[in-house]
């Protein structure tokens, strides 16, 4: 992969619900001086984000923060929504762009039954009602990367509406001390993606690429029910990873195949919701977290200076870590809605309501989409729980990664070895090394296989624990060995041979006098443990490393008292 | 030959009588003798001629491809000719070569005809000429004393038809007589995958068959559609084709279709709303024409479309976009969407209530002089031009005028037939029955040539006598 790709967790972290790196890197946020000023003994709004839960301070009314998200994904399918052109992220520009797509005059929508099938699916699995009839509306503006003047999409009557998104956050310092929330969605619409507009500043020219115009998108919207950074992130991690289930988008917000708009604003608890602001295009979970944080911050700040909260477009301005509002966006913006007329009403089935003798090519029966669900997340950890005796962190942290799961299952299936340790050396050692050389697990060097022989060795004792790991850094070097192999060529499988360690013993103590004698004045078992831990560290040095401590320790412990 | 119905041609190709490229060269040579009346907009002369030679290949080969083979058609110019600049008789479109055939263009085409050219039309078919949103199929023809056929809305695909109102939008079909008509439309109805909007159902080619007499007919007249402002003469024509019925032995009886007074206005309001958002496509970006500025997006956006349109389309844009803005949307937009429907209904009422067709004038009176033309606003021109058949456009019905007689001066009368939704076969066996019974007078244009000189004024278009 040529650029690093901005992830969920951070290398170090085992496992991450939504815990969003905090204080590491708050640029030149200070300059605001919003969290600064602040006298809340945080010195991280991310790290406690929970503003109602705060005590106020004298003579203060306390604040709550309500926020609502826009999420827009982009389907995955071949072709784009009302056009036959191809759908690939970063092809030479202009290349995937239908007479249609570049609003030739006189060519008309041709609604794509994938795209239609990809809804259906993300609202079954996001417990909404599938509207057996929706309707398609313009939405007008003008804009260089919008050939048409308007975009395509379901205003009045989306495809599916009222469902529910649970996800969990973090409540204590613990990672195990998880909560569960729900958000409502309010509803899921199918839309016209926009081309992109790159501006050439120097020559101040804007380029145009109509690549992405017309790619199919749903829009997914939350109602106002989270009240920080953290929860927004969490439940737009647990869309994403349910969309990655179903398939129906790659949602990769690197990629920019999941956007998202949160919806701000900031009321005293028992009054009204306050004035919102709108912060687009957000295309990581961390900026979430961060701009809906700092925003929270910033309306509490206006408003206890008396100044008042504008119904306005911000950005987030990344590198200095605030909000600024969007200059494009200024002044009243008037969509101007109105019917598509070339599109006539989506007519979606379910088993009761199909014709006799439909064209299976020209239905969509709710029923055999639902049928044809696959797992979700919440299901899978569930099952982990179920079956490995697995914490949730860890199964959270196993679905995590693209990949990780499969590979974790695949090493199961193939070890003698007990699924705790599975889980440990996967989520440790194997997470650990892939974050570090930032490899996805597809690219890793390791095969389940591998690890699953190098856990059987270490299962049946053939190979201690610190030998295990050098087989594993060997593995991950040098590819196409088998654990077996490096094993017998770096000789690291572990002495049975008890006279043999007897004898290694014995040459070690002898060679060290000082140590022994100092054992032998103390009595060994409430003795220096520093000091048998030494002898221990030099006859696995004389073996190599490849005797079992805890033999050593009996059988030097038996020639100690005896 | 250039005065004769498509059957006759074609019987005439197949015997040899006249070869393809004789037939191209002899319309050819009208167009360009006509030129002064700006009938076209381009002519595809080269591309007529190699078509003409291709479908001759045919013919001598004895492959040929049907009854349009080696037809001579004209296109308006609104349709999207693949490689034949498509103008839409705009600036905004100057120089617009479209990479895509219409898919009726494209369906003439394989069925072996010869594309002559692109006709003229005011800008984006806003006025009488053109294809058929308000009635600019029918009222040229009765203006000409040709038939002109719209089809049901679904019916024929408005793929490449560059739109104007995108829900009342129907390629229309202009020939000399219905019979050609019904062939035409056999060759272009049909489900286009392109077109969400066509019917499903397969459509196969069908010859209209003869009907024999009326006696089953029922043939309503709409009471609301006898206005002050109808002539005399246009009156007159239309009792007694409503007579010839009865006579015939057809029940004929009066209708009424309440809403009918508040179609124009509705009709305006729905119109323009619906060429403001198509008309937002033409920004100077992808095509067409770019003015000089570019200080801005917005301000090229700007001069751009000031010099792409003219006062007319500005105008229904203007009209448009404050009909949909979200303070009027309800009062305008969603209202005359009501009253759309209502309208709908009466016609559905009326057919309901056991009537098969009914018949109605095509317009107010025979063609104005164009000094007379000129004076009225578009607007209010459009209303008194519309004023019968564009109910017919918001229903989504189909209707076809059919010349009928020559006024006292000598100029053409037609009058309508409507008939229920996707039933366009019975209502053009209807409109052949009753063209039969008339007889109207074929206009010889080749006549018409040899008695003027090319100076000719247009005002004397009024005087023009056409063979009996």
């Amino acid at each position: 992969m040529a650029a690093p790709v901005l992830r969920w967790s951070c290398v170090g972290k085992r496992w991450v619900l939504a815990c969003i790196d905090g204080g590491s890197r708050h640029g030149r946020g200070a300059a605001i001086g919003f969290t600064s000023r602040r006298k809340r003994g945080q010195s991280s709004v991310a790290q406690q984000p929970l503003i109602t839960a705060q005590k106020s301070r004298k003579g203060e009314h306390e604040w709550a923060a309500v926020v609502g998200l826009e999420i827009h994904a982009q389907i995955s399918s071949n072709s784009k929504l009302f056009s036959g052109s191809q759908v690939h992220f970063a092809a030479p520009p202009n290349s995937l762009v239908s007479f249609f797509d570049a609003s030739l005059p006189g060519t008309l929508p041709v609604l794509n039954r994938r795209c239609v099938e990809a809804a259906v699916m993300t609202g079954l699995a996001l417990n909404c009602r599938i509207n057996k009839k929706s309707l398609f509306d313009r939405k007008h503006y003008f804009y260089a990367d919008l050939p048409a003047g308007y975009q395509i999409t379901q205003q009045r009557l989306p495809i599916a509406v009222n469902g529910s998104l649970a996800y969990s956050v973090c409540v204590g310092k613990k990672p195990s001390q998880v909560s569960t929330k729900t958000v409502r969605i309010k509803q899921i619409q199918l839309e016209q993606d926009s081309g992109k507009s790159l501006h050439d500043e120097p020559r101040s020219q804007t380029l145009i690429d109509l690549n992405r115009a017309g790619v199919g998108l749903l829009e997914v919207v939350l109602e106002p029910d989270m009240s920080c950074g953290e929860e927004a992130a969490s439940a737009v991690r647990e869309l994403q990873l349910i969309l990655q289930a179903l398939g129906t988008s790659q949602a990769n917000m690197a990629e920019g195949q999941l956007r998202v708009d949160a919806n701000i604003s900031v009321h005293h608890p028992g009054e009204p919701l306050g004035v919102r602001t709108e912060v687009k295009n957000l295309n990581s979970a961390r900026f979430l977290a961060k701009a809906i944080d700092f925003e929270i911050e910033r309306q509490i700040h206006e408003l206890e200076n008396g100044r008042k909260i504008l119904n306005e477009t911000r950005s987030f301005d990344y590198k200095l870590g605030c909000t600024m509002p969007m200059r494009d966006k200024e002044g009243k913006q008037d969509y101007r809605f109105m019917p598509e007329p070339n599109l006539p009403p989506l007519l979606l089935h379910d088993t009761a309501s199909l014709p006799p003798g439909a064209d299976p090519q020209q239905v969509i029966n709710i029923d055999w989409i639902r049928e044809q669900l696959p797992e979700l997340p919440s299901e899978t950890r569930e099952k982990l729980i179920q079956q490995y005796g697995m914490l949730p962190e860890h199964s959270f942290a196993l679905l995590n990664e693209v990949g990780l799961l499969e590979f974790f299952q695949n090493v199961i299936k193939e070890t003698r070895a007990e699924p705790k340790k599975v889980t440990s050396w996967v989520l440790n050692i194997f997470l650990g090394f892939l974050k570090q050389q930032n490899l996805t697990v597809n690219e890793s060097p390791v095969t389940p296989s591998a690890l699953a022989e190098l856990l059987n060795l270490l299962d049946r004792k053939a190979i201690s624990s610190s030998a295990a790991k050098q087989v594993f850094e060997e593995l991950w070097r040098s590819k196409g060995k088998t654990p077996s192999q490096i094993v017998s060529e770096k000789k690291l499988e572990l002495m049975q041979d008890q006279e043999a360690l007897e004898r290694v013993c014995h040459t070690v103590m002898e060679g060290h006098p000082q140590v022994f004698l100092s054992l032998k004045v103390m009595d060994v078992k409430r003795g220096n443990p520093r000091a048998i831990n030494k002898l221990i560290g030099l006859v696995r040095k004389a073996t190599l490393n490849r005797a079992d401590p805890t033999v050593i320790k009996k059988i030097l412990e038996r020639k100690l008292s005896s | 030959m250039l005065g004769r119905t498509l059957r006759e041609v074609s019987t005439a190709l197949k015997q040899g009588h006249i070869t393809p490229t004789e037939l191209c060269q002899k319309c050819l040579s009208l167009i360009k003798k006509t030129k002064f009346l700006n009938a076209y907009i381009t002519v595809s002369e080269e591309v007529a001629l190699k078509q003409a030679e291709e479908s001759e290949k045919r013919y001598k080969k004895g492959h040929s491809l049907g009854d349009l083979d080696g037809i001579p058609v004209a296109v308006k110019d609104n349709f999207s000719t693949s490689g034949i600049e498509t103008t839409c008789a705009s600036n905004m479109l100057k120089g617009y070569v479209p990479p895509y055939n219409a898919t009726v263009v494209q369906k003439l085409l394989d069925k072996g005809a010869v594309l002559m050219g692109k006709t003229n039309l005011d800008e984006f078919a806003m006025g009488a000429l053109g294809s058929d949103t308000g009635g600019s199929t029918r009222n040229p023809a009765a203006h000409c004393g040709v038939v002109g056929f719209k089809p049901s809305y679904g019916l024929v695909s408005r793929h490449g038809l560059i739109p104007l109102v995108n829900s009342m939008d129907v390629p229309g079909i202009l020939t000399r007589c219905v019979d050609d008509a019904a062939i035409v439309l056999g060759m272009l109805a049909g489900h286009d995958p392109k077109d969400s909007t066509t019917i499903q159902d397969p459509v196969k080619p069908f010859t209209l068959p003869t009907l024999a007499d009326v006696n089953k007919l029922c043939i309503g007249i709409p009471k609301e559609y006898l206005v002050p402002e109808l002539s005399s003469e246009v009156r007159s024509f239309w009792s007694k084709a409503a007579n010839l019925f009865e006579s015939e032995g057809a029940k004929v009886i009066e209708v009424s279709l309440p809403h009918t007074s508040y179609s124009i206005i509705c009709y305006h309001v729905l119109c323009t709303s619906e060429v403001a958002s198509n008309m937002a496509r033409f920004d100077g970006l992808e095509y067409g024409h770019r003015c000089d500025i570019n200080v801005s997006t917005e301000a090229m956006y700007a001069a751009t479309r000031r010099e792409g349109f003219n006062d007319v389309v500005r105008g229904r844009i203007l009209s448009g976009n404050f009909f949909l803005l979200k303070e009027n949307y309800e009062k305008y937009f969603i209202k005359a969407q009501k009253v759309r429907r209502l309208i709908a209904n009466d016609f559905v009422n009326v057919f309901n209530s056991g009537v098969d067709v009914l018949l109605t004038p095509t317009t107010l009176s025979e063609a104005v002089p164009y000094l007379e033309f000129i004076k009225e606003d578009n607007r209010t021109r459009s209303a008194q031009d519309d004023i019968f058949t564009q109910a017919v456009n918001m229903a989504g019905l189909p209707a076809v005028s059919v010349p009928v007689a020559l006024s006292n001066q000598g100029l053409p009368i037609g009058l309508q037939f409507i008939g229920r939704a996707f039933c366009d076969q019975q209502l053009l066996t209807v409109a052949s029955w009753f063209e039969k019974q008339v007889q109207f007078p074929v206009i010889q244009l080749q006549e018409l040539m040899d008695d003027f000189s090319s100076d000719f004024e247009i005002e004397k278009l009024s005087s023009v006598s056409l063979k009996q």
